[in-house]
């Protein structure tokens, strides 16, 4: 990941959208590189739309914002509408198929799909849906090793509950296995 | 070296402990509350005072009574309620009281609404509120600078005996970013104006009314002067690609941030483009942009707002050498490709491609 990197975080407040944004900033600060989140939600904590624009770079970061995000991971039918036609051509559409009954009309775009709030439920909490898909997305863009995103977890969770800790890191890894398999 | 994930906003806070802040006084408004939840946290364990006020006119007359005591002291809100703060921050011009006002702007005027803005440019530059009196207003555009301008801001108040404003935008205010902790501040001014106590010295008052037409005219005289050393010593600004550059745009903020990758966009579709950053928005970088003038092409005012605010400070210093153009909005930050695409546009317009 030589070149600067733009990832969009798009869905509904309560769905864990600006953690994933968080999360992966995290990570790609723990690896030495430079990072931006950038936050935009409305006023309503839960039920409006919420999205973040996280940017990695290996040198300083000028714009933490774009109108074309390289990559664009959409949690929500209402995202898909509002984004697709902003991903760069050749970007990626990352898809929560739970949510999203249709595909992108673009054929530009590589499209990757994933049924998050079922894989979240077979591990008993929708509560974890962001990070099965956040494992998926970082094994598939080989954005960092997986025994090491799963140490940083440990940091970025430091102070919660051990049990809290262990479920997100196995919904990591179901992400994880997921696309090892699905998105070969 | 050690590097946190923080929000502009908490960089402020946290720079502003590591400054030697001694008490804050606030009242919530988004997009600046997290300053006030920082400190709320971690003022009591460090000695400090945190108060939330009944109102801004409270908390910031709290700010004249903690700074005539010496202490470094603070105040942090948004738009509306830097308004209702003008009067006291007149007061605290005259009084001569060094502190920091953090502005996290949103757009207006009135209530507005909560998304980002530069819109108190204005207000910022030429001081709010009534009578003969400038502050210093520092524009910060990364996490790190939030927290890096917010302790310089302590130490140009305290050398200057003036207050200092933080000016930054809601987006800044909510970015996340890897920010390096800066060592706390150990050595401080003496203040032997402060009100301490007065056993075994005369009394110092702290007072900002002057009734007689000469003690008037000898305070504003004074304070005129001190507004001068400010402009020969405190004007900071940065530039990028503007030797060679046709047009040069003008951003301050978050906005120089991504006016920056703009200027790469444009340099890459062969537009020779460059860009000039104000650090301190009061003292204004006059000469810097004034030099920019005569051999560039055109300038172009680039904000959030869509009246157009600092652009009348760039007309000034261009002195009608060159044209100054204008591309902000109101509601939202603008991206670097929007802005690229209004360059082409502006430059097909003044015949430089």
């Amino acid at each position: 990941m030589s070149q600067e990197q733009q990832v969009l975080f798009a869905g509904f407040g309560g769905q864990g959208v600006i953690s994933m944004g968080q999360f992966l900033t995290h990570l790609a600060m723990h690896t030495g590189k430079e990072v931006s989140c950038a936050l935009s939600y409305g006023a309503e904590m839960r039920g409006g739309t919420a999205n973040c624009l996280v940017t990695i770079s290996d040198e300083e970061i000028s714009s933490p914002l774009t109108e074309n995000p390289m990559t664009a991971i959409i949690m929500n039918l209402p995202s898909l509408e509002r984004f697709e036609d902003k991903i760069k051509p050749n970007g990626t559409l990352v898809l929560n198929s739970s949510m999203v009954d249709r595909l992108p009309q673009r054929e530009d775009v590589e499209v990757l799909q994933m049924p998050v709030n079922m894989l979240a439920d077979q591990l008993g909490t929708a509560r974890v849906a962001n990070m099965v898909l956040l494992g998926a997305f970082v094994e598939k863009k080989g954005l960092m090793d997986i025994d090491q995103a799963l140490d940083y977890l440990e940091v970025v969770f430091k102070g919660k509950k051990e049990s809290v800790i262990a479920k997100n890191k196995e919904a990591f890894l179901v992400g994880v296995e997921y696309a090892r398999k699905e998105w070969k | 070296m050690q590097r946190v994930l923080m929000k502009g906003n908490e960089a402020i806070a946290e720079g502003a402990i590591r400054a030697g802040c001694k008490g804050f006084f606030g009242y919530p408004i988004t997009p600046s509350s997290e300053i006030a939840e920082y400190m709320a946290r971690k003022m009591p364990a460090l000695g400090g005072v945190f108060v939330q006020a009944e109102s801004e006119l409270a908390a910031i007359n709290m700010v004249y009574g903690g700074a005539a005591t010496g202490s470094r002291v603070m105040t942090a809100s948004s738009g509306p309620g830097i308004s209702l703060k003008q009067e006291g921050i007149s007061f605290l011009a005259e009084g001569e009281l060094p502190c920091l006002i953090v502005d996290i702007c949103r757009g207006g005027p009135g209530l507005g609404g909560i998304q980002p803005s530069q819109a108190d440019y204005f207000q910022a530059t030429r001081g709010g509120g009534h009578g003969d009196y400038h502050i210093i207003v520092l524009a910060p555009s990364s996490a790190q600078e939030m927290m890096d301008f917010t302790m310089l801001g302590f130490e140009l108040a305290d050398k200057h005996r003036s207050p200092v404003m933080i000016m930054a935008e809601g987006t800044l205010g909510n970015l996340i970013e890897p920010v390096v902790l800066r060592d706390a501040v150990t050595e401080f001014v003496d203040k032997p104006w402060a009100i301490t106590g007065c056993r075994g010295r005369q009394p110092n008052i702290v007072n900002t009314l002057h009734m007689p037409v000469e003690l008037l005219q000898t305070r504003n005289q004074h304070l005129t002067k001190k507004y001068e050393a400010i402009r020969s010593e405190e004007i900071r600004s940065e530039e990028f690609m503007t030797e060679d550059a046709d047009l040069i745009l003008v951003a301050y903020g978050i906005m120089a941030r991504i006016a920056r990758k703009a200027v790469i966009n444009a340099r890459q579709l062969g537009l020779k483009t460059g860009l000039i950053r104000p650090i301190t928005l009061w003292p204004y970088p006059y000469e810097t942009l004034g030099r920019a003038a005569r051999h560039c092409k055109a300038m172009v005012s680039v904000e959030i707002s869509t009246v157009g605010q600092m652009i009348e400070d760039i007309r000034l210093a261009a002195e009608g050498k060159v044209p100054v153009h204008y591309i902000g909005e109101i509601g939202r930050t603008p991206n670097p490709e929007e802005i690229t695409q209004q360059l082409l546009a502006i430059a097909e317009r003044e015949g430089l491609r």
